[in-house]
């Protein structure tokens, strides 16, 4: 899929759970949300991003998606 | 007219608990304190006469037919407009009474054109049964003096005649339009002699303000206004109640018939959603499903360039799942999915949903709610614990500040519409957030809000926000309720949130466009009302912040206490008949029938019991997922069954483009929709009379839809699902719908009390029904919160990503309007077209004045995913900046111009705010030129397809 879509995607759910205080708890936050309601190849698409680097995720974005892989 | 056979008990009946004991005519009879004498009789089984009275209006004591006598009162008094009292002993009937009566009605016919053995009201005639009730036999006066007779009739409505020379001025009619529907579109003009009814100003109907609600038809006790199809068919025979396929009202209707052949809906008065009310898409507008566009025949293609080829069902089905089958050996089992749609049943969007489940052995199935009321799904689940809406349709009626929020209720569910209404002229303070002035704002008699926060579209969150800013920091919020009902520490976090400086009235303002002060009041009278109710629609949800604006009106409830009881809630306007329906039945990806995730292993085992099949534990795609995929070359094959993603999808481009790259579309629809003139197989629908099943309405009212004639294509829909489940391998045997419901019911804690017996004995159920409930569950969250605690959200305003520039200046917003419904598939095909034929785009006269345009000129609407071409409506409704138009007509590509963007936590797309430059133009837009060119490519492949061989 377009990765720009994804990205898009991605940042639009870390913007919502950035306003919560915890950090570990956003973090948590947005990992939970892609879990819940995205694709598996979805899921593949945006771990494959930040393993290239994924400099376009936000920061809690970015540590959420770490957290998908394992 | 009422339906046949039906009481009518002449006046409302009373809510008063204590009851009353007096006599009539010698009976004993209990009543309610407060209920008329007419209506203390008709309970009684005894039948006064009567002309100006009905038991849908207050009683009015103009024709003096139901006079009776009352011991020890003085002269005859109207029994419509008298009260029972302990004790009263009243006599409906002697010599007296009949002699009054039979001169009143003599004064009446001396007047009435006496042509009953042709009239169309012949045998369904009020003032006949009430002249052959008093035994009126002679007219002393002859019919030679000054009468009506020669009046001219109205025939503008296209669907009701109005014939001033049959009418007694009654005033039922212009009772209606008052209390009913709440329009005031009728009056009674002149006086004495020249007392008649006028609609308007003494114009024509359809120049009036008259919304062709059919109130005034209903409540007409003759020939005066009549439908134009019981005049061209004759009296219906027999009836069955059903519920209508339109908004998600869910009125309740009397499908009046002559053997299968539909004459007219009348509006069921004991219908719980709508009692015995209608608006003109459901009252009017079924004429769609027997129109000449049906398709009853299926057809395949191999390709989308090639005509249609008209087969047996046994070929299209075979077609279809070796094609499917095809797919998933090539591209894998994820390749394929399917879309259910809120215009079909609970049992045949269930039924779609376990076949991708269970049949193509993934969770890509999704439903039409994502393009609407997905967040509102998202956000009362997430605080609530529930993914629906809190009370009945009736508890509007306790409220006292009634808080309008991105909803057009007058237009998009216009039923409700007059019952707010009805609260309103009581006395009900009004709120309306709206970025344009909707009816309820202004234009409707007798109804204006006290507040309009007129915000500017995209700025809901900080508006709502900044309401929780007022409410907590001036101390009004009922910290009681939110300390007792409500997680604590998620309260607590949330008051420091919203107390923030930044979310203050003053300080989002200028991102608003809404004055501080005005806020503030508004916050104000919502927090201290007594009971205090939110009404919501697709203004809220169809945002990037969609589903947080969700939360953050389910915050407001919390904070003020306004959860748990009549008169209060959180109710979310669903768009469709069955949104609510489509989305309790598993149509999402990521979950179960009940809103239970898939990845819930003991949910899932459930399941895989019941249905025998392994199934998968990860969410499927969403529409605009699959799109994407579609386009990636990972996803190839598409069931969509009653939807029309080609039109109502955002950005038509891309979704054209999806379609295009899929080997195997299935479209199973009434009509050759948009979206299937991109398939491959065509499977012929049935419309809501020609099947049985279940509706949920927006108050989680499960209602009965009963087949009333013959499916035209032989098949309900339930039936061809069913069919290609079997020729996919994966078997189902089901004889009825009430079979379905009973699995539903079997696998579902909200519905495990529902049965086809128990609707019927009840009307309508609202769920949750279950061992808890036996009888449903009309308000939600009365003692405690689905989810125990109820959860407040922090509710950060994030602007959209769709900006206005010096390129696109203007903010194009979307709606619908009242004799239009959805996609227009149905009402296109009706005589609503003489309302609204066209998409139109309104304008404020300040920026038209800019720009250069004049009412009614061609303008070309430009964003930057398209641009389209329609007429221009310079109205004041709009704010400056901002323009607005409908979706009902595919040609108009409203959504051509409207983009990617999407709610950040379900993709519900963000129709509401495209930014767009517009110009005066000549022609229509390239994509227009080009789409009619492949429309009517499209229909010649129709028009010349291969007919079957008999």
């Amino acid at each position: 899929m377009e990765k720009s879509n994804l990205i898009k995607m991605a940042n639009d759910i870390g913007s919502f759970f950035k306003s919560e205080p915890d950090r570990a708890l956003a973090i948590q936050g947005v990992e939970q949300h892609i879990r819940n309601f995205w694709e598996p190849r979805m899921r593949k698409e945006i771990i494959e991003y930040l393993e290239k680097g994924g400099t376009e995720l936000m920061d809690i974005v970015a540590e959420a998606v770490k957290k998908l892989v394992k | 007219m009422s339906a046949n056979n039906e009481i009518d008990y002449g006046t409302p009946a009373s809510a008063a608990e204590n009851q009353i004991t007096l006599q009539i005519d010698g009976h004993s009879v209990t009543v309610n304190a407060g209920t008329s004498v007419m209506r203390a009789a008709a309970e009684a089984g005894i039948s006064i006469p009567k002309l100006c009275a009905t038991d849908s209006l207050e009683p009015f004591g103009s024709c003096r037919m139901c006079l009776v006598q009352i011991e020890g009162a003085r002269g005859y008094p109207a029994s419509c407009t008298t009260p029972v009292a302990e004790g009263m002993k009243v006599c409906t009937q002697n010599d007296k009474l009949a002699t009054i009566r039979r001169g009143i009605a003599e004064l009446y016919i001396s007047d009435h054109p006496l042509d009953c053995l042709t009239c169309a009201a012949n045998g369904d005639c009020e003032l006949q049964d009430t002249v052959g009730q008093v035994g009126l036999r002679e007219v002393r006066y002859g019919f030679d003096g000054e009468n009506h007779l020669g009046a001219e009739k109205d025939t503008s409505n296209p669907y009701f005649t109005f014939d001033p020379s049959k009418c007694i001025v009654c005033s039922r009619c212009v009772r209606a339009c008052e209390e009913t529907q709440g329009t005031f579109a009728l009056t009674i003009g002149g006086r004495g002699f020249e007392s008649h009814v006028s609609p308007g100003q003494d114009q024509a109907f359809m120049e009036s303000e008259c919304v062709s609600c059919g109130a005034c038809v209903q409540a007409c006790p003759t020939a005066t206004l009549m439908e134009k199809s019981v005049i061209d068919h004759g009296v219906p025979e027999h009836s069955t109640i059903t519920t209508c396929a339109y908004c998600g009202v869910g009125c309740s209707f009397k499908a009046e018939m002559k053997g299968e052949q539909l004459v007219r809906m009348v509006p069921d008065k004991n219908g719980q959603a709508n009692h015995g009310h209608s608006c003109v898409k459901g009252r009017f507008a079924f004429g769609y499903a027997t129109h000449k566009d049906r398709i009853t025949t299926p057809m395949v293609r191999d390709k989308i360039s090639d005509a249609w080829r008209e087969v047996s069902w046994e070929e299209a089905i075979s077609f279809a799942a070796e094609r499917l089958k095809q797919i998933q050996a090539k591209y894998g089992k994820d390749a394929v999915g399917g879309i259910t749609s809120s215009r079909c049943t609970n049992e045949e969007t269930y039924l779609v949903q376990k076949l991708i489940r269970a049949g193509f052995g993934n969770n890509n199935v999704d439903t039409c709610a994502r393009v609407c009321h997905s967040p509102t799904g998202y956000g009362l689940k997430n605080t609530f614990g529930e993914s629906s809406g809190t009370q009945t349709f009736d508890s509007v009626m306790k409220a006292d500040v009634i808080m309008v929020i991105g909803a057009n209720p007058t237009d998009g569910h216009p039923v409700f519409g007059s019952l707010m209404k009805r609260r309103l002229r009581q006395g009900a303070k009004l709120i309306v957030v709206d970025p344009r002035s909707i009816d309820l704002v202004r234009n409707s008699p007798h109804v204006k809000a006290d507040y309009h926060l007129k915000l500017r579209p995209g700025t809901n969150v900080a508006v709502v926000t900044a309401l929780a800013h007022v409410i907590v920091t001036e101390g009004l919020a009922d910290e009681a309720f939110a300390l007792e009902r409500c997680d604590v520490e998620s309260f607590s976090k949330w008051k420091t949130f919203v107390s923030l400086p930044q979310n203050s009235p003053e300080a989002v303002a200028d991102i608003t466009g809404v004055d501080a002060e005005t806020l503030r009041a508004a916050a104000r009278l919502y927090a201290t009302a007594p009971n205090g109710a939110i009404y919501y629609g697709l203004g809220v949800t169809e945002h990037s912040q969609g589903s947080t604006t969700v939360i953050g009106i389910a915050n407001l409830a919390m904070a003020t206490g306004n959860v748990g009881r009549d008169g209060v809630g959180v109710n979310p306007l669903r768009g469709q008949n069955n949104v609510q329906g489509s989305c309790d039945m598993g149509s999402f990806p990521h979950e179960f029938v009940g809103y239970r995730h898939v990845s819930d292993g003991e949910t899932r085992a459930q399941f895989e019991a019941a249905w025998g099949v392994t199934l998968a534990s990860e969410p499927g795609l969403r529409i605009p997922n699959m799109f994407a995929a579609a386009i990636d070359g990972t996803f190839k094959g598409l069931y969509v069954q009653g939807e029309d993603i080609a039109q109502s999808d955002p950005d038509t481009q891309h979704v054209h483009h999806a379609l295009r790259e899929l080997e195997c579309l299935i479209v199973q629809d009434i009509f050759l929709n948009e979206t299937a003139k991109f398939a491959h197989v065509f499977l012929p629908g049935s419309s809501f009379l020609e099947k049985n099943g279940t509706f949920t309405n927006a108050e989680r009212r499960i209602s009965p839809v009963r087949k009333v004639m013959t499916p035209l294509a032989g098949k309900e829909d339930w039936e061809v699902t069913q069919d290609l489940a079997n020729a996919l391998g994966y078997p189902m045997h089901y004889s009825h719908p009430a079979e379905i419901m009973a699995e539903i019911a079997s696998l579902t804690p909200q519905f495990a009390g529902v049965t086809y017996e128990k609707i019927d004995a009840m009307g309508s159920i609202q769920w949750p029904c279950n061992e808890d409930a036996p009888n449903g569950t009309p308000i939600m969250h009365t003692d405690q919160f689905v989810r125990g605690k109820g959860r407040f959200m922090l509710t950060e305003y994030i602007p959209t990503q769709e900006r206005t520039n010096s390129k696109y200046p203007l903010i194009l917003t979307t709606g619908r309007i009242l004799s239009q419904y959805n996609v227009g598939a149905q009402t296109r095909r009706t005589e609503n077209v003489a309302w609204h034929d066209e998409d139109r785009l309104e304008i404020h006269p300040h920026d038209a004045e800019v720009l250069g345009i004049a009412d009614g000129d061609w303008v070309g609407v430009k964003s930057r995913t398209g641009e389209t071409v329609m007429h221009a409506v310079i109205t004041d409704r709009m704010q400056p900046g901002v323009v607005y138009t409908t979706f009902h007509f595919p040609h108009s590509g409203a959504n051509v111009i409207t983009t990617d963007n999407s709610d950040w936590a379900t993709n519900c797309p963000e129709y509401k705010v495209t930014a767009v430059h517009v110009a005066k133009v000549a022609q229509p837009s390239e994509w227009q030129q080009q789409y009619r060119s492949f429309s009517d490519n499209q229909q010649s492949l129709l028009d010349n397809r291969i007919t079957a061989v008999e």
